[in-house]
């Protein structure tokens, strides 16, 4: 009696347990199409840029290749969609693209009313000002009457006005449609400051004739916390990409990186286990296969690595970890566990 | 109906038609029937869209109209700051739309008329220049004219310290075309009033003129005086009253020029490329108006003894006229819509303002979009709806 109550008992467990696995109809097509549609910039290096033989790589490219990993198995199986930021939520409103991985700040209209949601921060940025050397200028509040170069329908033009204002101060808005058009008119001289997130003028410098002519001022003058987003109303695909990133984070601070994570899983510990799907929920929850984890990793990489590579010590833009080094070494990267 | 010939009392019990074998009830059931369908149909989609819509958590509805815009605007012709609402980010956007139109409109006109008839001139450099005008700038595509002209001409041009400068007053540079400002003072108001005064009695004069024509075939310069009058009492009104203007000049201060008028180089290219590409359209149908009008019209006229000048204005281009103003509609349309292309320059239009910045930052799609088409619609109807009563009008004259 007690046997068969038992049998009964796990029986029930593990129907639940298959059962939570959120249906997801983004995770079908994708299935079923054999790539992920994720919509990148037009191109911003160290972002989402597309290398001289025409691959994209960055950072926002490294969250869309690791949704790949964890769906199909194969971190190459992406389509990268460039879109412009007005083009971008739309884009993802219309089915265009399954998640947009480009820049994008958190903001409670964007998260509330455009049928969106937001599956985590990559990179916490704040927005700057990149002005011509010679002009002298050693502060923002030097900038009364300055003309600003800015793209349209960015947070940028929003927090530009706010800013001006709240100082007293004039502008005028020089306002383009991609990164490209608007590093031209900084070139031509039609304005004096290009504005947009730090790391990003950072980027769009490289993409200058002279990049030593421009300097970055030290003000930041907004929080611009960028992340992948999807559509609202797929809550199974929502966390696949949420936990695709938190894996990423996740192995930074388990130390594993993708040219390790074989030797690591030798001498098994419990967090590494569940890491690699050998125990605990393993896939089941996500609906994916039991090695999700291990396969981002394999393939893509650590959040460390991916910053290093494409945007840190390791690539030309040299940023600093700063508010996006680990929870545990001074900076805000925390990622939930995975148990 | 065939009981209309019977005695009258038979009239009234009338075997009674069935209204689907009357064919003019029958067409109007259709009609309405139609109407319904069509209603039914646009109903259903516009609800299903707010299903969708509300499903997917997008919000629905005109209220952000009246949310603040907190976005900078370059160019506005009425008073706008970063407080204002969204609403008033429409009319600004729609009044740059109506600015560049309209003076995109006017100077393509005249140039398209100059080329249109320059092409027929009987001056082998003249009529080639023109030709060479219209084949060139008729074929390249409008947008690629104005990256030509925004950052191959005007991104050109030096930085504001080192502006191009104009007898002191006038200002070329990167950022713009600056130009000092006239500030009417107190008492200024004299001079509109002689101005109004002087337009009445232009419109008298020219009418008497018109009538004493017709009557006695004595002309007065009537048009000459028109002029003078327009010119001179203004003018006598402005010295009378003291010359209460002042003039407000652009002078650099920090970054920019400040003070003044300014023509931005978004809104120079775009015009200077909307204008040119619908003159070359224009000066086509110039010239097939022109060829339109019979020779032996021409040579009637000459053999009158009417110069050569007033051959052309007052036999050839009145006629050509009619054959010219619904293609010269449609273009005026085509540039209309064509200003939309502002969007890839900069120049604050409706659809960079409205359907761009506002869109993205509401994320109202479907309003917007829709509020922008029904802009563009209602300004197309206005033009047509102007330009038929001026073809009415021309084609009236005819005796
Ligand atoms: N984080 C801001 C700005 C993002 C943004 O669009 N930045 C520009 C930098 S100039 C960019 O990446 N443009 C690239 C493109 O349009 O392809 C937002 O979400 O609104």
């Amino acid at each position: 009696m007690k046997k068969l109550g038992l049998i009964a008992a796990t029986a029930v467990m593990s129907v639940s347990v298959t059962g939570t696995a959120m249906a997801s109809a983004t995770l079908d097509a994708v299935k079923e199409r054999g790539y992920v549609q994720c919509g990148v910039t037009t191109g911003v290096p160290g972002y989402s840029n597309p290398d001289d033989k025409g691959n994209w790589k960055g950072m926002d490219v490294d969250v869309c290749r690791g949704v790949a990993a964890a769906t199909l198995g194969d971190a190459d199986k992406v389509k990268y969609i460039p879109l412009n930021a007005k083009e971008r939520f739309t884009a993802l409103q219309s089915g265009e693209i399954d998640m947009l991985s480009r820049v994008t700040t958190w903001t409670l209209t964007r998260d509330s009313s455009l049928g969106l949601n937001f599956a985590g921060v990559t990179y916490y940025d704040g927005q700057g000002f990149m002005i011509n050397k010679n002009l002298g200028v050693k502060s923002a509040l030097e900038l009364d009457g300055a003309s600003l170069c800015i793209q349209s329908g960015t947070t940028t033009e929003l927090n530009a006005a706010d800013y001006f204002r709240a100082n007293k101060m004039q502008f005028e808005p020089v306002v383009f449609d991609t990164a490209d058009q608007t590093v031209k008119g900084f070139e031509a001289g039609r304005c004096d400051v290009l504005t947009s997130d730090q790391s990003q003028l950072y980027a769009l410098r490289i993409k200058l004739a002279k990049p030593d002519s421009a300097m970055v001022l030290p003000e930041i003058i907004s929080k611009e916390p960028l992340g992948p987003v999807v559509r609202q109303g797929d809550d199974g695909w929502f966390n696949i990409v949420k936990w695709s990133l938190f894996a990423m984070i996740n192995a930074e601070e388990m130390g594993l990186t993708s040219g390790n994570i074989d030797s690591k899983m030798k001498n098994s510990s419990p967090a590494l286990d569940r890491f690699v799907g050998k125990e605990g929920i393993k896939g089941s929850g996500l609906g994916l296969s039991d090695d999700w984890a291990y396969q981002i990793v394999k393939q893509v990489g650590s959040y460390g690595e991916a910053f290093d590579r494409n945007l840190g010590m390791g690539s030309p833009l040299k940023i600093e970890r700063g508010l996006n080094a680990l929870w545990n070494k001074g900076g805000l990267q925390y990622a939930p566990p995975i148990r | 109906m065939q009981n209309a010939n019977k005695s009258p009392s038979s009239r009234v019990p009338e075997q009674k038609t069935r209204f689907w074998h009357d064919p003019a009830k029958r067409a109007l059931a259709f009609q309405i029937l139609l109407v319904l369908v069509v209603v039914g149909f646009v109903g259903m989609i516009v609800q299903n869209t707010l299903n969708n819509l509300e499903s997917r958590g997008i919000t629905t509805g005109f209220d952000f109209l009246s949310q603040q815009a907190g976005f900078g605007i370059t160019q506005t012709l009425i008073e706008y700051t970063e407080s204002s609402s969204y609403g008033t980010t429409f009319v600004v956007g729609l009044l740059n739309t109506i600015l560049v139109s309209v003076l995109g409109i006017i100077v393509a006109t005249a140039l398209g008329f100059l080329m249109g008839v320059a092409r027929l001139s009987n001056n082998w450099l003249v009529a080639k220049v023109a030709s060479a005008f219209v084949e060139v700038f008729r074929n390249i595509p409008l947008l690629l004219q104005i990256f030509f002209w925004y950052f191959a001409v005007l991104q050109a041009l030096p930085s504001p310290r080192k502006s191009i400068e104009l007898l002191d007053t006038f200002y070329l540079n990167v950022r713009g075309f600056y130009m000092p400002q006239p500030v009417p003072q107190e008492g200024f108001g004299l001079v509109w009033l002689a101005l109004v005064i002087a337009l009445i009695v232009s419109y008298l004069v020219i009418r008497w003129n018109a009538k004493r024509q017709d009557e006695t075939g004595q002309r007065f310069p009537a048009y000459w005086t028109a002029s003078g009058l327009i010119v001179g009492l203004p003018l006598l009104a402005f010295l009378v009253s003291g010359a209460p203007l002042e003039w407000d000049h652009p002078v650099l201060k920090g970054f920019n020029f400040r003070g003044g008028m300014t023509i931005l180089p978004e809104l120079a290219a775009l015009w200077v490329a909307l204008s040119i590409y619908t003159a070359a359209f224009i000066a086509e149908i110039v010239r097939s108006g022109i060829e339109a009008v019979s020779k032996g019209q021409t040579e009637a006229a000459s053999a009158l003894g009417l110069s050569q000048g007033k051959v052309l204005r007052l036999v050839v281009i009145p006629q050509a006229v009619r054959v010219i103003i619904p293609p010269l509609t449609s273009q005026y349309l085509n540039l209309i819509k064509n200003s939309s292309l502002a969007t890839a320059i900069g120049y604050p239009d409706l659809v960079s303002v409205f359907a761009g910045t506002t869109l993205n930052q509401t994320g109202q799609a479907i309003e917007v979009i829709f509020m922008t088409m029904l802009v563009y619609l209602t300004l197309s109807l206005l033009v047509s709806a102007f330009m038929n009563w001026f073809n009415s009008r021309m084609a009236l004259v005819e005796r």
